[in-house]
């Protein structure tokens, strides 16, 4: 019964929280509601079991990802035109397309989906056969990233670096 | 309605919302993080897929996943940096340059 009422609780915090975005004039508001969405999903996630993936989504996006926007959203003067008018001429197009695609996949959600046939289904997570796992089976993917990580830095400074010597 | 539709229903409300604002919002860096929106709706729906599968690889995967998208928002954000101070704004209407 809490188990459920909490769900609820954080389902509708994350609806919330997108809802506000899509309103709110300030983009350091903007920001303020997309860590409240990303933290009612770390939430959801813990309460799916998947305790590690709740830790990553507040370590990698709201420690990482969200701090790094937010510092840019102060670096940058944000009261222009599009401070002043928040929509752009695409708003009700914009709209009827997110009703369309929501209730199409909305339809397809309620005619396709297949209760599972026994509540037994979801098997425990447990950290220490993920971990293990993880560096036997996935260690490729894993020194991959590391690279991608690697491409994105150089490519990050080449972006910034790049303008500068053609304007000097 | 079971957790799992709850769940999936909820992935494809942020979905929307996340498009929705791509599509309407002026400002690029509220557009930047619509996109995440899209993308941690999508994740959403990965996950609840990876905890009612069981096992070690959906969870692998999302992993994956969070480091392709830090990788993408670290360059995502100097693009718009960049666009911002050439163009002096934040307003998408303005970068009339890119519309050929």
């Amino acid at each position: 019964m809490m188990e459920a009422l909490l769900l609820y609780l954080f389902v509708a915090g994350a609806l919330a929280g997108a809802l506000t975005m899509l309103v709110a004039r300030h983009p350091m508001r903007v920001a303020l509601a997309l860590i409240a969405t990303m933290l009612s999903l770390a939430c959801l996630y813990a309460e799916l079991g998947v305790h590690v993936i709740a830790v990553f989504q507040v370590l990698i996006y709201v420690g990482a990802v969200m701090v790094f926007m937010v510092f840019v959203i102060m670096l940058l003067d944000t009261r222009d035109a599009s401070f002043v008018q928040r929509y752009s001429a695409l708003l009700l197009p914009g709209v009827l397309v997110a009703v369309l695609l929501a209730g199409a996949l909305g339809v397809l959600l309620a005619q396709h989906y297949v209760t599972p046939p026994h509540a037994a289904v979801t098997a425990d997570f447990r950290l220490q056969s993920f971990s293990a796992a993880f560096l036997r089976d996935y260690w490729l993917h894993f020194e991959l990233t590391s690279v991608l990580l690697l491409v994105a830095v150089i490519a990050a400074v080449a972006v910034i670096k790049g303008r500068g010597e053609r304007d000097g | 309605m079971d957790r799992t539709q709850l769940l999936l229903s909820l992935s494809i409300a942020l979905f929307a919302l996340g498009l929705l604002g791509v599509v309407v919002r002026r400002n690029a860096l509220v557009m930047l993080m619509c996109m995440e929106l899209m993308v941690n709706g999508v994740v959403l729906s990965l996950v609840t897929f990876a905890s009612r599968l069981g096992g070690n690889s959906g969870v692998a995967l999302v992993f994956l996943v969070f480091v392709v998208a830090a990788a993408e928002i670290a360059i995502a954000i100097p693009i718009v940096l960049l666009l911002a101070r050439q163009r002096r704004t934040l307003d998408v209407g303005a970068y009339t340059v890119l519309g050929g």
